[in-house]
């Protein structure tokens, strides 16, 4: 069996789910507090892959980024970079898809957060960047495990956009879940079957761990 | 001195409020703020801070403008030099006790007074603890040492006892009158209690709607001028029973009851729950000791 699609895919859902952290943090906190009104046009569009196609995202990134138009050509010219087909592609299409699965846990991990914790730091004289980091984000810590564990199982798990942007080149696109459908296209059903178990355990295993964190069984099992 | 004037429209829900206060503050004086659920005392409390703008207005601090809408000066909060107590109390549940003090205290300075916090406040046994693990009065405790470490010229009390029972509130009440005389302060509380008012403030905001609607001594503001019984005793109806010509009323006074006798007349103005003096002129108190 050849381990390079279930590497890759892990790879993948490691890479994006780090660049998810940084962006999101920023993101959810200012639909969290913001009162612009914008932001419900910001909410939409940050909600919208967990309703869209996938094929549909795809197929968009898919026109924007193709080096036969200006702007795919731009990036091309100017940064070398060539999402189409490659790597950077699959990561840039799973921070877009993937986006509310760590946007909205973190944001309403701030929404439930009694305001008054953020009012008692500022009137200590803390700065909004001391006061997120040191009293905001401590305290919402389950949704941020939340955040992280779901972007990056849904990471995995994705097909359709994957397929779109990221072709089926092996070693360098294909993820674990295009490899399943390879190999079932070819009747090669004991490797598709090995595949998928893995798959199959490794969520599980992640989604059982966060259950068991969230819900402080853990702490009661260690005391 | 604070002087204060304030315009702002808010949205509540019996519909839209104009906020429009003008008061000032002596130095070293207890204030409070007065008046029902709605009437714009939190709003107030939340613009001094800076943590909400008015539509209108002009703070001024010892001769320092935090606020002028006019010229635009608006000092953030985190420049306004006030020690603020919530309703909540606000502790931070990821900090113990001491890290909370010193979270408030910022780096590299000298926890001196931290330690002169704890003890006058009684946090020695709490100071490793976490927030959650506290009683009510414990917390309380604890953000009322916390407001006080960065030495703020202002100590603000949002409710701070309305949640306790009745002999934490009355400690808690020495501890705050203890660091009010103590480091000077000047100290604005918002309290519904009126034995809390009467017991500790030196001077009453009454509010209503958003406007001020009396202000003074406390004892003169509460009573309207009508009464000046040598005893003078407050206390909540808590039942009113008709015997005949006359009503005996029962009031709770603290966390004693005492029953009143009314005529009929008297007792048409008064409703269970209503907020009552009791006072007498002619009137020869004994006094026993207690053993």
């Amino acid at each position: 069996m050849d381990w390079s699609p279930l590497i890759l895919t892990f790879k993948l859902a490691l890479i994006t789910t780090l660049l998810l952290l940084v962006i999101s943090i920023p993101l959810a906190y200012w639909l969290a507090y913001t009162k612009s009104r914008i932001k419900p046009v910001i909410e939409t569009l940050v909600s919208m892959p967990l309703v869209l196609p996938p094929t549909v995202l795809g197929f968009y990134m898919l026109i924007a980024f193709s080096p036969s138009n200006a702007f795919g050509n731009w990036l091309d010219e100017w940064f070398g970079l060539r999402f189409v087909f490659s790597f950077e592609g699959l990561v840039l299409a799973s921070i877009f898809y993937s986006l509310p699965f760590m946007v909205h846990p973190i944001q309403s991990g701030f929404n439930n957060l009694s305001t008054s914790l953020k009012d008692a730091a500022y009137v200590m004289g803390k700065s909004k960047f001391t006061t997120l980091f040191k009293v905001l984000l401590p305290n919402i810590r389950p949704s941020l495990l939340t955040g992280i564990i779901l972007a990056f199982a849904h990471t995995i798990g994705e097909f359709g956009v994957v397929l779109m942007i990221g072709g089926n080149i092996s070693g360098k696109t294909k993820v674990a879940s295009i490899a399943i459908y390879d190999e079932v296209e070819t009747l090669n059903y004991d490797v598709a079957n090995m595949y998928s178990l893995i798959l199959f355990g490794i969520t599980f295993m992640i989604l059982l761990f966060v259950y068991l964190v969230n819900g402080g069984y853990l702490k009661r099992f260690w005391q | 001195m604070i002087s204060v004037l304030l315009q702002k429209r808010l949205k509540s829900a019996s519909g839209d409020m104009q906020l429009d206060v003008v008061f000032e503050i002596q130095k070293g004086q207890l204030v409070t703020l007065y008046g029902k659920s709605g009437a714009g005392k939190t709003t107030i409390f939340r613009i001094l801070a800076g943590l909400l703008n008015p539509d209108q207005g002009k703070i001024i601090v010892n001769d320092i403008f935090w606020l002028d809408t006019e010229k635009k000066i608006n000092v953030p909060p985190q420049k306004r030099k006030i020690g603020f107590v919530f309703q909540e109390y606000a502790l931070f549940p990821n900090m113990t006790v001491l890290e909370n003090l010193n979270f408030a205290l910022g780096k590299n300075k000298d926890d001196g007074f931290v330690k002169e916090l704890v003890e006058i406040v009684d946090l020695g046994d709490l100071q490793f603890r976490k927030p959650d693990t506290l009683s009510g009065g414990q917390k309380q405790r604890v953000a009322l040492a916390r407001a006080l470490v960065q030495k703020p010229e202002i100590l603000m009390l949002d409710e701070p006892l309305s949640a306790l029972d009745f002999e934490i509130r009355n400690k808690l009440q020495q501890y705050i009158l203890q660091v009010h005389r103590e480091f000077n302060l000047t100290t604005i509380l918002i309290s519904h209690d009126i034995s809390e008012i009467i017991k500790m403030s030196d001077y009453l905001i009454e509010l209503d709607h958003g406007k001020i609607i009396k202000q003074g001594l406390p004892t003169k503001v509460l009573t309207h001028n009508k009464v000046s019984g040598k005893f003078q005793l407050h206390g909540e109806i808590l039942a009113m029973v008709n015997q005949d010509f006359i009503f005996i009323i029962t009031v709770l006074i603290g966390k004693e009851i005492i029953k009143v006798v009314a005529d009929a007349d008297e007792s048409k103005k008064l409703n269970i729950g209503d907020k009552v003096i009791i006072a007498s002129k002619a009137f020869n108190p004994i006094i026993y000791k207690i053993d």
